[in-house]
This record gives C-alpha cells, structure tokens and sequence, in this order.
C-alpha cells in the first residue's frame, strides 16, 4: 500500500452536498461532529471546498434542479474522491420516488463506494459507512 | 562551505523541515486543545503529518478561469519567504554573532510576504470567493500592520538599535522587555496583531469556513494545498517565535534554557489557542476600527512610555 492511501485513511475530509434531501439525515451528520461521537478523533473533518474534499457525502433523493450541479461538484473534486450516500432517499429515492421532479437514487448518475440506507441513519451507521469505504482502500 | 552551511540552514535546521515539523506539531496542539475546550478528544498527534502526506498525493485542479502561473507559483512564493523568516530568527537566536544591522526590519517585510502571496493567489485563481477572501485578506494586513510595526519599534526604541543580537543582549543584562509597563503593552497589542496575521478566530475574516467556503484557498487542492496549509503552520511557529526574541529573551538551546524556551512557546500558543475558541468572528470594518482605534492609541502609548523609559 503506497504512503499517500495510508495517509488517506487516516485523513478524509468530507464534503456534504444535500441534492433534495428533508434535513433529517444533514442533521444526523452533524451529529456525527459532537463531542459525543468527535469524529475527528480519525481525521474526518468537514471542509466548505470541494477542491479540499476526499469524501463526497450525499444525502437526499436527486431533484431535477440539483442534477447539473451534482454531475458538476463530481467532475470538480480532486482525484481520488470516495462517494458515499446517507439515507433511504439517496440509495433509493425513498419515499419520494414518485415525485413529478425526481430523477433517480444518486448512483444512476455518478458511481457510489457505499451505501448507509435509515431514515434517517444513526451517527453509528453513518460512522460504520466510512470505516468500510476506507477498509475497502 | 558558506555557501553549504547556508543552504544546511535554509532547507534543514533550522529552515524547512524543522521548522515545517515543529509547525505542523503546534498546529496538532492547536487541534488537540481546541477539542478539549469543546470537551472532544481530538486528533491524534500524526494528524496534520498524514494531512499533509495525503494532500501531496491528491490531483491538482486549475480552474479554467484561473491564471495558472500565479496561482501555482504564489504558495511557494509564500513558503519560502515564511521559511527564511525561521531561518533568519533561529540562527540569530542560536548563534547572535551572525545578526546584522537592520535583520529586524528584513523579518518584519518577509512575514508579510506569505499574506501578499495569498493575495495574490486567491485573486489568480478566478473564483469569486476567493476573491472576496483576497480583498479582505489586503483591508485586514493593511490594518494590523501599523500596530504591529510601532510595537516592534517599541523594543528598538527601548535597545536603541535595530538588530536581533543587540535586542537579545539588552534582554540578558537589564531583564527582559516583557516586564516593563511598555514591553507588557506592546506584547499584548502584538498577540492580536498575531491573531490577524495567522487569520485566526477572531480575525478570520479572509477565510470564514462557514461564509467564504475557505475563503482566500478555497480553489487550492492537492499538493498546492498542502503548501499553503504548511506555509500556515510554519507561520504559526514563527510568529510567536518572533514575540519570544523581542519581548521575551529569546530562544536558547543550552542546558535548562531549553525547558523554559518550551514553556515560553507554549503559553504564548495556548493564549492565541484559547482567543481563537472563545471569540466569535467579527466583520472587517470592525476589525479595522479595531486596529486602528484602540490598538494604535496602545502602540503609541507604549512607545511614548518606552522613549521614556519605562
């Protein structure tokens, strides 16, 4: 295992994009950054820049409007990024699957490295999600 | 061999690397004590080294609309003039004899080079936000650089000269400036002046995580990032290093001297640690107003009291 992937496990930095989600899992990923679970404790910090990203974590089912941008953030983060998507509406469009503007659980359109289905997920199964895309390396 | 001992002392001790490794250290302390004030555990101590290694690892993005020369070449520019500044203050700390008249206005102009370079980076790279970071990044070295100026010039006025060994030796006979009615002020005024300078909380007004998005980095990845991060962190050591050789006796490697050149180092970091947690950002007119209000009348005070002599 090279260095730089060593150093990328014990350092990815996340950056959250909501393509439509209802808050309910945002809410559940800054729980995550509470001195009760303290992810930083590993590394994972949140950064506002795509550029600084190693993690896109996603939440929500795609809204039309959000697609473009969506296709855009993924083309726009620096190489090697990991995708991961948090709650039932990302991995499956969930309860809004029929709605008039949804187009799709967000791997239709860019490839996913995990999945963390709930709704909305505990901050064990978001923290559990990460620990597996990083193991998977 | 000058040429060898100089380039030894550029890149090795005390330039580059120790001054990057012992940067990035006190930026963990900086991690580690700001979670334990948030009643967090905290990154372990190897944190920013992996960060560093990994960012070195990662693609580098130019955006379209950015102008490539400067926007790559600006963070080196940056690193390099903060490493000299390391360089200059560690050698003159260490061996006095090599000072020269004038070393303190030379460490003065190139602490502000990596500021400049920020801005001028921030600017090439065509994204709004950033630019917005640059402007304000200019509006706020323009308002700590005139207290921060006049309290240096308190310690020369006290010394009556202007090099590094002249100030160190005035400190060793007479006790350090810190102690004095003027010193104690001009030292407090510089702790803030240091705030702006590292964009700390409360003067992070360029980078604002939460309403610029990185603000004046914001379009740097990968290895360019690493570069300004660690230009930061060797900032972040230099500048209370800096305070240490004006105000407080300076730096010494000999004997017991050693431990209490840490604790120096130590409490002036864990100070601008514990403002940076405890203050919320403030806008930059304020921080202009603050610079130019009461922190200037307090230079000046100082250095009335220092040409006094107290």
């Amino acid at each position: 295992m090279s260095i730089t992937l060593k150093a990328l496990k014990k350092s990815p930095w996340v950056f959250h994009v909501n393509t439509g989600a209802c808050n309910n899992c945002d809410i559940e990923i800054l729980d995550c950054l509470t001195p009760k679970f303290d992810i930083e404790r590993f590394g994972i910090v949140l950064v506002g820049s795509i550029r600084h990203a190693d993690v896109l974590l996603i939440s929500g089912p795609v809204t039309k409007n959000v697609l473009p941008r969506l296709k855009r953030l993924y083309e726009q983060a620096p190489k090697p990024i990991k995708v991961i998507v948090v709650g039932a509406c990302g991995c499956t469009c969930g309860i809004f699957r029929d709605g008039y503007n949804i187009v799709g659980p967000v791997d239709k359109y860019i490839p996913v490295d995990a999945y963390v289905p709930g709704c909305p997920p505990k901050p064990e199964t978001i923290i559990s999600g990460v620990v597996k895309v990083l193991s998977k390396l | 061999m000058d040429i060898a001992r100089l380039l030894f002392n550029y890149i090795v001790f005390p330039g580059l690397l120790f001054s990057a490794v012992v940067g990035l250290l006190t930026t963990w302390v900086d991690r580690k004590v700001t979670a334990r004030v948030q009643w967090r555990v905290g990154p372990p101590w190897y944190q920013p080294f992996a960060d560093t290694v990994k960012l070195l690892g990662k693609e580098v993005v130019i955006p379209a609309t950015a102008r490539r020369t400067g926007f790559l070449l600006m963070p080196i520019v940056g690193l390099a003039a903060a490493t000299l500044a390391s360089t200059i203050l560690w050698v003159v700390n260490l061996d006095p004899s090599r000072s020269f008249v004038g070393d303190i206005i030379v460490v003065v102009y190139i602490m502000t080079i990596p500021a400049v370079s920020m801005i001028i980076g921030a600017s090439a790279s065509g994204n709004p936000l950033g630019i917005v970071g640059a402007s304000r990044e200019m509006k706020l070295l323009f308002s700590y650089e005139l207290p921060l100026i006049i309290c240096i010039l308190t310690a020369v006025v006290k010394v009556g000269s202007f090099s590094f060994e002249r100030i160190l030796a005035y400190q060793a006979e007479n006790g350090v400036i810190l102690w004095s009615l003027s010193g104690i002020i001009a030292f407090i005024v510089t702790i803030f002046c240091a705030q702006a300078k590292l964009t700390f909380v409360p003067f992070d007004i360029p980078e604002a995580e939460t309403e610029l998005a990185g603000g004046s980095h914001i379009e740097y990845s990968g290895a360019a990032l690493a570069i300004v991060k660690l230009n930061m962190a060797i900032m972040f050591f230099v500048l209370p290093v800096f305070m240490i050789t004006i105000f407080w006796g300076g730096i010494s490697f000999s004997g017991w001297r050693i431990l209490t050149s840490l604790v120096k180092y130590v409490v002036i970091v864990v100070i601008m640690i514990l403002m940076k947690n405890t203050n919320p950002r403030v806008r930059i007119d304020q921080a202009m107003r603050f610079f130019w209000g009461p922190m200037f009348v307090l230079s000046v005070v100082a250095i009335i009291l220092a040409r006094l002599g107290l």
